[in-house]
């Protein structure tokens, strides 16, 4: 179908933008790649009485280094990120680009951005559940000017946020680097959205023992959420395979899967248990090379989101054998 | 390929009924080079770009399918990018270089990866065909000698229902591996015997692109 009619907007600078925000009232929605919005709009799943378009918005597409941390600017496009080659992102902040290439197609990457994934909070998305396990913090900006919110608050709820009707997502902040977060998922088909995401950050002492670990994951619940007691069970063993699938099992116990019409709670507390222990077996074997200086810019590290990647090609060829 | 006049602002018709009643928005004015031309056009926002290319532009390679972004037939490519036509506004284009299917042939014959798609038998009814062909473009273009697993992961962006996936990822490895510039018109590989080629002289090697002939890539 076609959109139904709306006023058009595009503003020159953030600044315009939410004043035309504010102007239009509740029913006005930002347009940034659009990926997502249009196809609500095809389908009139919305109809939005305005729709404020960034395009002409500069200054909003980066990647920049901000001490060890990250800041990318909201207008980012996924792509962007799949093609970062600044070695030091590459080395830091490494699931990033091998997480963007699990968005979608490439012709999805080449317009979808950073920010509009954000702002859009779907409980699946891999930047959503990234910012939730590096404790990244979310820039918004409106009128009254701008406000950080932390990634574990701003999301609250299936495609809910705290961003406000007037506000915009300008920026996410990854406060730390992250060389051995990894993340791995499971969809039906490449390209789809996952039905469950896993993500881990793992980091070992000097002895080989966990010193601390982040788990999060995607689709289990109406946002990504962590697995804090799996977490806080980690600290101080020894990383071996019966320890990560004791916690893997610990995180997906913590779980409560609303079931949809496509998959009941508990297939997708199963795939959690699956994911999770790879994910934490990605960021194990990450950290044990990270020390050896390998190259950064060698794409995906096998054992990363790589296996997703070929996990779900297998999947999307038996779905076609089907 | 000849389009309306580039001066009147283009009127489409309404599309959708239930609407008419509700006031129509004043056109947007756009600026985008279709082709290699420049087009100076006058759009309702809410049209896709895919619309504006069909019935607007005169352009009727572009299908339009699912309109959700999910079958990749409307792909184009805009600043050399592959994108859904679909889910992208025609207003969102203003002051980009959009390519579309009818970009490949020059003065009626097929390029080197058309001719490979009708070759390998890479199409049954069609209509994924355009939005294959522009995806492969923008592939070759990017990685001339791309493997058949990338091509194979490259594809996967589309929907065939024939179920051609075999034949079309033949295609594009043939004219991968062929080496032939897939962008060029005059790559044609086994096409047009040079007028002053020997007498059984191999017909099937891919012509050499002409200088000058491929001003993108």
């Amino acid at each position: 179908m076609k959109p139904a009619r709306f006023a058009y907007f595009q503003p020159d600078s953030v600044d315009e933008a939410v004043a035309c925000l504010r102007e239009n009232g509740g029913e006005a929605r930002v347009l940034a790649g659009g990926q997502s919005l249009l196809v609500l709009m095809n389908r009139r799943q919305i109809r939005p009485t305005a729709l404020v378009d960034l395009k002409r918005v500069r200054g909003l597409d980066y990647l920049v280094r901000d001490g060890e941390g990250l800041r990318i600017g909201a207008l980012t496009r996924h792509i962007d990120i799949e093609n970062a080659d600044d070695p030091q992102i590459r080395t830091a902040f490494g699931v990033l680009p091998e997480s963007a290439r699990l968005i979608g197609h490439l012709p999805i990457r080449t317009r979808g951005t950073f920010g509009g994934s954000i702002a859009y909070a779907d409980p699946r998305a891999e930047w959503c559940l990234l910012a939730v396990l590096l404790d990244a913090e979310v820039v918004v900006v409106s009128e009254d000017g701008s406000r950080t919110v932390p990634a574990k608050d701003f999301f609250t709820g299936a495609h809910q946020s705290a961003a406000r009707w007037d506000e915009i997502v300008a920026e996410v902040r990854f406060p730390h680097p992250a060389p051995n977060a990894a993340l791995v998922e499971f969809g039906i088909q490449q390209g789809d959205l996952p039905v469950v995401a896993a993500s881990a950050a793992v980091d070992l002492d000097a002895r080989g023992r966990i010193a601390s670990a982040r788990i999060a994951l995607g689709g289990v619940a109406d946002r990504p959420v962590r697995a804090n007691g799996a977490e806080k069970a980690a600290v101080g063993s020894v990383p071996d395979g019966r320890l990560l699938d004791h916690l893997a099992q610990l995180a997906s116990k913590e779980l409560d899967p609303p079931a949809d019409p496509r998959t009941d709670g508990h297939d997708r507390k199963e795939l959690a248990t699956v994911l999770v222990a790879r994910a934490l077996r990605a960021s194990i074997a990450r950290g044990a090379t990270a020390g050896t200086g390998a190259t950064p810019r060698t794409g995906a590290t096998p054992g990363t989101s790589a296996t997703a990647g070929t996990g779900r090609q297998a999947d999307h060829q038996k779905a076609e054998d089907r | 390929m000849t389009a309306p006049s580039d001066t009147a602002p283009e009127r489409l018709p309404d599309l959708v009924s239930d609407v008419a009643s509700e006031p129509e928005p004043a056109p947007i004015p756009v600026e985008v080079t279709v082709n290699g031309d420049p087009r100076a056009l006058s759009v309702e926002a809410r049209r896709s770009l895919a619309d504006v290319l069909n019935r607007a532009l005169g352009l009727p390679g572009t299908q339009v399918g699912c309109e959700l972004g999910a079958c990749g037939t409307c792909t184009v490519l805009v600043n050399g990018e592959p994108a859904r036509a679909c889910l992208m506004l025609a207003v969102q284009a203003d002051g980009t270089e959009v390519e579309t299917v009818e970009s490949l042939a020059r003065d009626g014959r097929l390029n080197a990866l058309q001719k490979a798609f009708s070759e390998k038998y890479a199409l049954q009814c069609g209509f994924c065909t355009p939005g294959f062909l522009m995806l492969a473009t923008a592939l070759l273009r990017k990685e001339p000698d791309a493997s058949r697993e990338r091509i194979r992961e490259s594809v996967s962006a589309n929907l065939c229902r024939c179920g051609g996936y075999s034949q079309i990822i033949d295609a594009i490895e043939s004219v991968a591996t062929a080496g032939a510039d897939a962008t060029a018109g005059d790559a044609i590989p086994g096409d047009a015997v040079p007028r002053d080629a020997t007498p059984g002289a191999e017909p099937t090697t891919a012509a050499e692109p002409t200088p000058g002939t491929d001003a993108r890539s």
